[in-house]
């Protein structure tokens, strides 16, 4: 496992002017990104929905390289996400999986089967050309030019520490300054769309 | 033949509408009732298809198109749209995202006395969400499609067609 933090850092030399789609690593990207016109933490609209949002992207923009970093819970909720992803193919779809085996969020209570399960077993099942796992920084850090190099959809799994909270929600510390809406119109803005 | 029949509402009538609405995407499960509409839809070269697996997927993939600039429709049976209900909740009104979900209305009868639970609970359901409504029993009543997407472009969150024609219209 290693530390989401590091892996972003790393993550960040290889962004160039991808749109990234942060997830739950969103607390952590906002200290590395530069780019933050591209950068879209949306939060938690609905558990299961990234993958499938991120794709929509994808199809919408395929003129843009679009990195997801998703979690094995939401990816869980809506496996046959993968299927979908699958036959629609984006070439532009890089889809990152933060895995840390359990639900950080809600006090750290462990994903079903969170140590015996292969998402990227699962991503190749479900017909995605290309799945990585890692569990090593340097290993991550060794390949990650050459997966971005290569066309999507790819699924790159990672073992990270988990951070849990165990504070109220109200409690927990903010740390996105801007409104949603606010992200997306600049997110729209950046890319010139106008409807 | 459950309830009167008040028309014939055909996939040729649905598809033009979603053409002259410019609709690019139509995110969609199959039921019972829509493979006419799927054969005429798939030939349509202004149309790209996007099944989804489970409905819940739809609200999410139409946001992403929506954001990146397309006009999705979502396609599902009112089960599909019960099973949705959270995605619909976060990704659609959450997002404020303009999408038309087409629903088929399964179980409807025109009387108010349904033996199907899925019928007794469309409406009740939509006005839960808070989501506008437009009832399409049949060819006449096609103008309320373009109703909707105006609807939904208008409070930018979702709107709902009720396609009430079960048993003729597509099939």
């Amino acid at each position: 496992m290693f530390a989401m933090a590091d892996m972003f850092e790393i993550f960040q030399k290889f962004r160039g002017d991808s749109v990234v789609i942060p997830g739950r690593g969103a607390k952590h990207w906002r200290k590395f990104s530069d780019f933050p016109q591209r950068d879209v933490p949306l939060g938690d609209p609905a558990m299961g929905g990234h993958s499938s949002f991120g794709m929509g992207l994808a199809l919408a923009q395929p003129s843009e390289r679009i990195v997801l970093f998703d979690s094995e819970g939401d990816i869980l909720m809506n496996l046959g996400a993968l299927v979908t992803i699958a036959e629609k193919s984006p070439k532009n779809f890089y889809h990152f999986l933060l895995d840390n085996e359990c639900y950080a969020t809600t006090g750290g209570q462990p994903v079903p089967n969170a140590k015996n399960v292969s998402y990227a077993g699962l991503a190749l099942a479900a017909g995605y050309p290309n799945a990585y796992s890692f569990d090593d920084l340097e290993d991550f850090a060794n390949n990650i030019e050459s997966i971005l190099d290569q066309p999507g959809p790819v699924l790159v799994a990672m073992k990270v520490f988990p951070e849990i909270e165990n504070l109220p929600i109200g409690q927990r510390p903010r740390f996105e300054t801007r409104s949603r809406d606010e992200i997306l119109n600049d997110l729209r803005n950046e890319l010139g769309i106008t409807r | 033949m459950a309830g009167d029949q008040a028309g014939i509402l055909s996939p040729e009538t649905v598809l033009e509408e979603l053409k002259k609405n410019g609709v690019t995407h139509v995110v969609w499960l199959p039921d019972s009732e829509t493979n006419w509409l799927y054969l005429l839809m798939k030939d349509e070269p202004t149309l790209d298809l996007i099944p989804v697996s489970r409905e819940g997927q739809a609200l999410s993939i139409a946001a992403g198109l929506s954001i990146g600039g397309k006009k999705p429709v979502v396609l599902i049976q009112n089960t599909g749209m019960f099973e949705a209900g959270d995605s619909i909740r976060g990704w659609g009104i959450g997002m404020n995202i303009p999408v038309v979900l087409m629903i088929g209305y399964r179980g409807y009868t025109r009387h108010g006395f349904n033996r199907d639970s899925a019928a007794t609970f469309t409406e009740p359901f939509l006005n839960a969400w808070r989501i506008d409504y437009y009832l399409v029993e049949n060819d006449e009543d096609a103008s309320r499609i373009s109703m909707a997407f105006d609807d939904a472009e208008r409070n930018k969150r979702p709107s709902a067609i009720l396609i009430a024609d079960e048993y003729h219209g597509f099939n």
